[in-house]
């Protein structure tokens, strides 16, 4: 049964290249396949005018198909975190008219959007496009604290311990999902534990 | 005559109660015996004396209290007042309406002198007199709506109004049915509305964004809402869930009149002048069971109502839990005779 959704839920796209001279991908993993089939319908030379900052994760896969695009730059770090100084001042300092296309885990594409919305950039101009894991950021709603990675439902939240319900309901300023404890009325339940963003 | 106001507890031990006569003014939000989501707004005018409407901010016997509970809320957690950078002329302008109204309606309380910008606000009830410069912020010791909304009862919202939607980018939310504004704070009105069941499918939130959008500067509106929380406990954040959740479970038929409370929220929208901001006041009332059946017609209506919720509400509502024992409760009080039209108590 697919799972019912609600309205804060993302929704992510196919990227399709936008008009204009300035284009910014940022990526990991397998959202490097995302920008290759997008290259098949960009126009001769749009890639002459793009940066691609890529994770390639654990795996470490897909960074040849990206030089074979010949981007103006491209970028390979090791992580989200090593990536944010860079990407803060590239976000601020750009200028009108850069496109930008976030591609890979929703992880990824979240954090990249916080970043260009702290910058201005309006969240409905951005290209997105969801590849690879389904594993999701979680905000404990009690002692706020972000669990990376979440695969199961409930989960427990790696800072205060509390086993979370983790909830459609999602934040663009948080880059995260909310989660909930699940058996606050009565400690004593334990609902079954099952891997479901995968 | 001014309001004698209760010193009373929210938390703890729960001292909290209405006096006779403020459970005649309870706004009992069901007009007949059945409940669904409807756009219920209307326009918000001054209504009966005696009712909570005889002032469009009310102030009632709880204030006091009400405003020591938001101060032990906000210590423990401050983000339960957040303001975007962009909002301060808004939290200006709620000042000046929440100052104005109360001191409109409760001279006896409460006493606003405006000498051009410098304005002299003086609270009686909680000891404040303090002057400033209007639209200067570094005259207060807070910003301006958390200076006022530390001073008013119920919780705030401002919506900033742009691309023909409304954003949550500003509140004092300390009283909540179970939302969170430091998860919620950026988002759009379908956004942070998203986790409501069944009103989404029925198109209530488009209606109403629309009506929201259209709201008039001196032409303010209202609808009621409600829920039930157990002990009189204004604090029903999600933050605190895991403190308060279990009370759910602490229901019995002995101490249903005691512990099991209606909730109702007042809510109002108002144009704000300089910001064209929207404010949304939601202000609070609780009432226990025992106090609610004093009125048998609450107390008939109020058994069908909840028995016949549809299942999607009362889970979202977090009834389920003492659902049962409540209606067995209330069932004794019903006789099956009808029940006037209208709101208010026979």
């Amino acid at each position: 049964m697919a799972a019912k959704t609600i309205i804060s839920r993302p929704v992510y796209g196919t990227l399709s290249p936008r008009p204009g001279k300035h284009h910014l991908f940022i990526a990991d993993a397998e959202g490097a396949l995302a920008i290759t089939n997008m290259a098949g319908k960009a126009p001769s030379g749009f890639f002459d005018g793009a940066e691609i900052v890529f994770i390639p994760g654990p795996e470490g896969k897909h960074v040849a198909a990206l030089e074979a695009l010949k981007p103006m730059q491209l970028h390979i770090a090791p992580s989200f975190a090593s990536l944010l100084p860079r990407l803060k001042q590239t976000l601020t300092n750009a200028h009108m008219g850069l496109r930008l296309y976030l591609a890979g885990t929703e992880g990824l594409i979240g954090q990249a959007m916080q970043v260009a919305l702290e910058a201005g950039i309006d969240h409905t101009s951005i290209e997105t496009e969801h590849r690879g894991s389904l594993a999701r950021r979680v905000q404990c709603v009690h002692c706020k604290g972000i669990t990376e990675n979440v695969t199961t439902q409930p989960a427990t939240c790696s800072h205060c311990g509390l086993l979370l319900l983790v909830r459609d309901h999602y934040s663009r300023r948080l880059a995260a999902f909310q989660g909930v404890c699940i058996n606050a009325e009565d400690r004593s339940e334990s609902p079954p534990i099952e891997e479901v963003f995968r | 005559m001014g309001i004698t106001f209760r010193k009373e507890t929210f938390r703890d031990d729960f001292t909290f109660k209405n006096s006779p006569e403020h459970i005649r003014r309870f706004p009992f939000p069901f007009n007949e015996d059945s409940y669904m989501y409807a756009v219920n707004i209307e326009p918000h005018v001054v209504g009966p004396k005696g009712s909570v409407l005889e002032n469009l901010i009310d102030v009632d016997e709880h204030y006091v209290a009400e405003m020591q509970d938001r101060a032990l809320v906000l210590a423990e957690d401050p983000l339960r007042c957040q303001s975007l950078a962009h909002m301060t002329l808004a939290g200006w302008d709620l000042l000046e309406l929440l100052m104005e109204q109360q001191a409109l309606g409760y001279p006896e309380h409460f006493t606003l002198e405006r000498n051009g910008d410098r304005w002299r606000w003086i609270n009686r009830p909680l000891g404040i007199d303090d002057t400033f410069t209007f639209g200067d912020t570094s005259t207060l010791p807070y910003g301006p709506m958390e200076y006022i909304t530390r001073q008013s009862q119920g919780d705030f919202c401002i919506l900033d109004q742009r691309d023909g939607n409304l954003w949550m980018d500003a509140g004092m939310v300390t009283t909540q049915a179970d939302w969170s504004l430091d998860f919620d704070i950026g988002m759009n009105f379908f956004e942070w509305h998203a986790p409501v069941p069944l009103a989404h499918e029925k198109g209530i939130f488009t209606r109403a964004l629309k009506f929201l959008t259209n709201i008039q500067q001196g032409k303010p509106a209202r609808r009621l809402n409600w829920t039930m929380t157990i002990n009189p406990r204004l604090d029903t954040s999600p933050e605190n869930y895991h403190k308060w959740g279990p009370d759910r479970a602490t229901v019995t038929p002995e101490n249903v009149g005691q512990k099991v409370h209606l909730r109702v929220e007042l809510q109002s929208f108002w144009r704000l002048p300089r910001s064209n901001a929207i404010v949304f006041p939601i202000r609070c009332y609780l009432i226990k069971m025992d106090e609610l059946v004093t009125q048998p017609k609450w107390a008939r209506r109020l058994h069908r109502v909840i028995r016949d919720l549809p299942e999607e509400l009362a889970t979202y509502k977090g009834l389920t839990r003492y659902r049962p024992t409540l209606v067995e409760w209330l069932s004794k009080l019903d006789d099956g005779s009808p029940t006037s039209p209208g709101f208010g108590p026979d």
